[in-house]
Parts: C-alpha cells; sequence; structure tokens
C-alpha cells in the first residue's frame, strides 16, 4: 500500500457545552486504505465524522484531508470527498437520471462530463431500465449502490460511508463490498463506519471509538491476536462493554 | 394462543408484499422474521397488531381474530415500530407516562416487567427523548411496549442499526423477557441474531422460504462450504468467481465461502488454480454452514 497520508488528524476535539463528544483523536489514513471507523452508538463516531468532511468546526486540534485543513479550507475539503450515509443519499422523487444529474451538478461537472458519467455508471450497474425510476421505487441496496457511485461522480479521493450496508440483504451487502474494493484498488481512500462486525474484517485498519477516544486501532488480525480473540465482534465487544 | 397466521395477502396498488403468508407462534415462544428489506417483514407486523387489512386470508394473536377483535388486540400485544415511535419533544420519564396513561395504567403498577431495562436508562429520565442514543432510545422504546404488560410482543428491527454491543444487551432483554412468559415475534436482518431465536422462518420478496429451529436449517444445508484466504482478498475473489467451477463466492468476515459445483471437487485443484494466479498465504478449509449461508443460497 502507498504511504502517502490522505487523513491527517492530531488532538482532534469537540465540546458541546461541558460534554466532550470527541475527546482529543489523533490517527492518519493512508492513500487508497479501507479504513474501517468503529464505536459503539454515542461513542462520537458521526460528530468525528462530520469534522473531517467540514461541516463542524473543531473545538481544539488539527485535521487535514486531502491536505486541507478542515477549520479554514472546508470548501476545499467539500470539493475533495464524497459522502454517503444511509439516512441522506438521494431524493426519493426525482429519477436516476434526476438524481445523478443534479448531484453531478452540485459537485460542478459540466453538462457532458454529466452525460459520460451517467452513461458510465448505468452500464456498471446494469441499470439501463430503470434510468427513468423514481429512487424511492427501488429496493434498498440498489439505492445503496446507486447513491455510492453518485458519490464518487466528481472522483474525490477519499469518500465517506456512514453505515452504507445498515438493513440490506446479505448478497447485496457484499456486492456493495465488491464495489468499495474495486474502488479503493484505484487509490481512492474508504473511510466507513459500520455495525457488521464481519465487514470490520473487511478493512486495511480499523479503529474502535470509546466514549470519545480511540481506544484501539490496527489492522484486524493484529487486534485479533492483540485481545487475543477469533473475530472483530469479540474485539469490539471487548472494547466497548460496559459504555453508556 | 400465540401467533396464528392462514394464507395472509397483502398488496399495495398492484404490488404484493406478502404473498399467502402462514406460520404460528406458540405461547411463550420466540420467534425471528429473518429476512432482509423489503421483504414484506414490517406489512406481517401491521396486520397482526391490527393497523393494517389483509387482502386475504386471517390471523390470531393471543386467541383474537385481527379483523373482529381488534380492540381486544390491542390491549394485550406490545408492538415496538421499526422507526422510533418515541416522542422527541418529551423526556425520557414523560413518554413511559405518556405510553403508560393511554394504557389506563400506571408506571408503578407494571414496574417489574420493565424494571431490568429501565434502570439503566433512568439516569437519563429527564433528557428528551430526541437527545438519547441509539442504544438508549431502543431500550426506552422497549420500556414503552411493555408498560401495559401485553402478552404478546411485536418486535419489528428493533437492533437495525445498533451497534454490536446494544445488540447483544437486547437480546439478553429479550430472553429475559420470554422467561417471564412473553410470546416474542421479532424480525431482524442480522443473520447472527436469527441463531438466538427459538424457531425462526426464511422471508424473502413477500414468502416464507423455510420456518425450523435455526440449529435444524443449518443442519439440512447439504452443500459444502469452503472459507478460503489469501493475502490479496480482493482479487481472490475475482479469481474464485472465474473458476470454473464455481457455485458461489461469498466474503464472509476474515474468509471468503467458497462453494463448488463439482461433488468431487480438489482442494489442491484450487490451490494449484491461485498459485498459478500469483496468490500467497493460500488457506482452504472446509468450515461450518451459518444461517446467513443458507439464507444466501435460497
Amino acid at each position: 500500500m502507498n504511504k502517502e497520508k490522505i487523513i491527517q488528524v492530531h488532538n482532534l476535539t469537540k465540546q458541546f457545552g461541558s460534554f466532550t463528544a470527541v475527546n482529543s483523536i489523533s490517527f492518519d489514513v493512508y492513500k487508497g486504505e479501507i479504513f474501517g471507523f468503529l464505536g459503539a452508538n454515542g461513542a462520537g463516531k458521526t460528530t468525528a465524522m462530520k469534522m473531517l468532511i467540514g461541516i463542524s468546526k473543531p473545538t481544539s486540534g488539527e485535521a487535514l484531508v486531502a491536505g486541507f485543513d478542515v477549520k479554514s479550507n472546508t470548501e476545499m475539503v467539500k470539493r475533495s470527498i464524497g459522502y454517503m450515509s444511509q439516512k441522506f443519499s438521494m431524493y426519493d422523487d426525482l429519477t436516476i437520471k434526476e438524481n445523478i444529474t443534479f448531484f453531478g451538478g452540485i459537485y460542478g461537472l459540466s453538462r457532458i462530463q454529466i452525460k459520460e458519467k451517467t452513461a458510465q455508471l448505468v452500464e456498471e450497474l446494469g441499470l439501463e431500465d430503470a434510468i427513468g425510476k423514481l429512487v424511492g421505487s427501488l429496493p434498498l441496496g440498489w439505492k445503496q449502490k446507486l447513491s455510492f457511485s453518485v458519490a464518487l461522480l466528481h472522483e474525490p479521493k477519499i469518500v465517506f460511508l456512514d453505515e452504507p450496508t445498515g438493513g440490506v440483504d446479505p448478497i447485496t451487502r457484499r456486492q456493495f463490498w465488491e464495489m468499495i474494493y474495486a474502488e479503493a484498488n484505484k487509490g481512492t481512500t474508504i473511510f466507513v463506519t459500520t455495525h457488521y462486525m464481519d465487514e470490520a474484517e473487511y478493512c486495511d485498519r480499523v479503529s474502535i471509538m470509546v466514549e470519545g477516544v480511540i481506544e484501539a486501532l490496527d489492522s484486524p488480525k493484529n487486534l485479533k491476536s492483540k485481545y487475543n480473540v477469533v473475530s472483530m465482534n469479540d474485539v469490539f465487544l471487548k472494547l466497548a462493554r460496559n459504555v453508556e | 394462543m400465540g401467533i396464528i397466521v392462514q394464507n395472509i395477502s397483502k398488496s399495495y396498488n398492484k404490488i404484493k408484499a406478502i404473498d399467502a403468508i402462514s406460520f404460528e407462534v406458540k405461547e411463550g415462544e420466540l420467534f425471528g422474521l429473518i429476512g432482509p428489506d423489503g421483504a414484506g417483514k414490517t406489512t406481517i407486523f401491521r396486520i397482526l397488531t391490527t393497523l393494517l387489512l389483509a387482502n386475504e386470508g386471517s390471523a390470531s394473536v393471543a386467541g383474537f381474530d385481527v379483523v373482529k377483535d381488534y380492540k381486544a388486540i390491542r390491549n394485550s400485544v406490545g408492538y415496538m415500530p421499526g422507526k422510533f415511535s418515541l416522542y422527541q419533544d418529551l423526556s425520557v420519564e414523560e413518554n413511559l407516562k405518556f405510553f403508560a396513561t393511554i394504557f389506563g395504567t400506571t408506571i408503578e403498577e407494571n414496574y417489574d416487567l420493565i424494571k431490568d431495562i429501565y434502570i439503566q436508562i433512568e439516569p437519563f429520565k429527564a433528557r428528551r427523548a430526541g437527545a438519547l442514543s441509539g442504544g438508549m432510545k431502543q431500550k426506552l422504546a422497549l420500556c414503552c411496549a411493555l408498560i401495559h404488560k401485553p402478552k404478546v410482543l411485536f418486535l419489528d428491527e428493533p437492533t437495525t442499526g445498533v451497534d454490536p454491543v446494544s445488540r447483544k444487551e437486547f437480546w439478553e432483554m429479550l430472553k429475559r423477557l420470554q422467561e417471564k412468559g412473553l410470546t416474542i415475534l421479532v424480525s431482524t436482518p442480522y443473520m447472527d441474531e436469527a441463531e438466538l431465536c427459538d424457531r425462526i422462518a426464511l422471508i424473502q420478496k413477500g414468502s416464507i422460504l423455510k420456518i425450523d429451529k435455526p440449529a435444524n436449517i443449518i443442519k439440512d444445508y447439504h452443500r459444502i462450504i469452503y472459507d478460503v484466504k489469501a493475502k490479496n482478498r480482493h482479487q481472490l475473489i475475482l479469481d474464485l468467481k472465474n473458476y470454473p467451477s464455481q457455485y458461489s463466492v461469498f466474503a464472509f468476515g476474515e474468509y471468503i465461502h467458497y462453494i463448488d459445483k463439482n461433488e468431487n471437487f480438489s482442494a489442491t485443484d484450487l490451490d494449484n488454480y491461485l498459485r498459478q494466479n500469483q496468490h500467497s498465504e493460500i488457506e482452504i478449509r472446509v468450515t461450518n454452514p451459518t444461517i446467513e449461508d443458507v439464507f444466501m443460497d435460497l
């Protein structure tokens, strides 16, 4: 793997009043890496991720994303990244084609580029017959695969995926991960959160957040041997037990 | 006196959400509806909790008919819908009080049933429900569904989007509720939770594919699954998919689950093939199927 650092986080902190949601976390993510960002509900993952994508200002500390400061250069951060989450991905009452056109426009693609990208995306996902369908009528798995592709329209250096596979059926979940692998192979960095611990095994490295701090960060293999357990699920249970 | 479902069908416009579904849940049983998003699980819950009328078929819950005796059912079941039903602007305690009052009871009267769960969220009882973490919201919603001491509990994807620790705790709570005599119908997209149910129905695209004890479903599975591992996982998936006799290739945690079409499959041949394709650190060995393997092969 290329050792170029694409995300550099140093003592990043976020406080809401007297509550410290993210407490001085530091880590690096390398170019082309699949980085799993794990933690229990309420551990501070979403808050940390919001700072990294430039929509929440850190209370203190620094983070460089694709070389840009998340405090002072949020516009460039946003241009360099793609983002998808389960909660918000695309507009249900627009068709597939309209969604692609809309997001392509938002990302600043030209009409010709949008046309090319639409054709390419439709072919890759085999959506030829569905292009005029409303996104709201698609099965969840299709929606998620499509919104992953839409998050990549502007060829970002890093893509942030917030629980992309929640509730998705087992086969589609695996197809989704094959898309992630293929994209990482092209050199795109993947920053992903998930509650499926088998998916944690698919990451190059994972971090586990507990109560605002990063409790562990290593490859799944090293974490399992460090905690002397057979699965990432057990690693997670050992670290995150008795919290909340 | 648990749940009886006979040939229930429901269509929305022209789309069949569920198609002639039948199953029975015994009194005191913990029964799982296992299937992905869009399988029809929520439609089943809504019919059984009398919030939706079926087009065909009949069903009864705790001895009451879902059409004729809908009022009696509403008093004797607890329902935790997939999307949180809590009032975001009310506090933890206010939500619980509200649900108790609606059912003509008080928190004190049935405190026994919820005590184990409620004490975990009691430190936050003044907090608005909207400001709770996912795990705590889920516990509060369960308390609200239990406050009128129902006979049957319906839980529609209670653990979706919930972290592994909270999921484990949630299932421990369900087991304790079952011991208190409740009949529980629960749905989940997490296949590992299927194994914690007494019996499960595997459901896909509106039809039930199989009903049995989890252990029997695994036992009946007749294909041999191999764990395969090599240094470059992505390339391994692609190369296994190109192996002429492959039946299926799915990433499965640390390993890839590989199934071959041929009965006389030779692991040595596959090993040689992978070596020729520049793979290193190759491991191939037989493994035990899981519910997820069975599900993916239906």
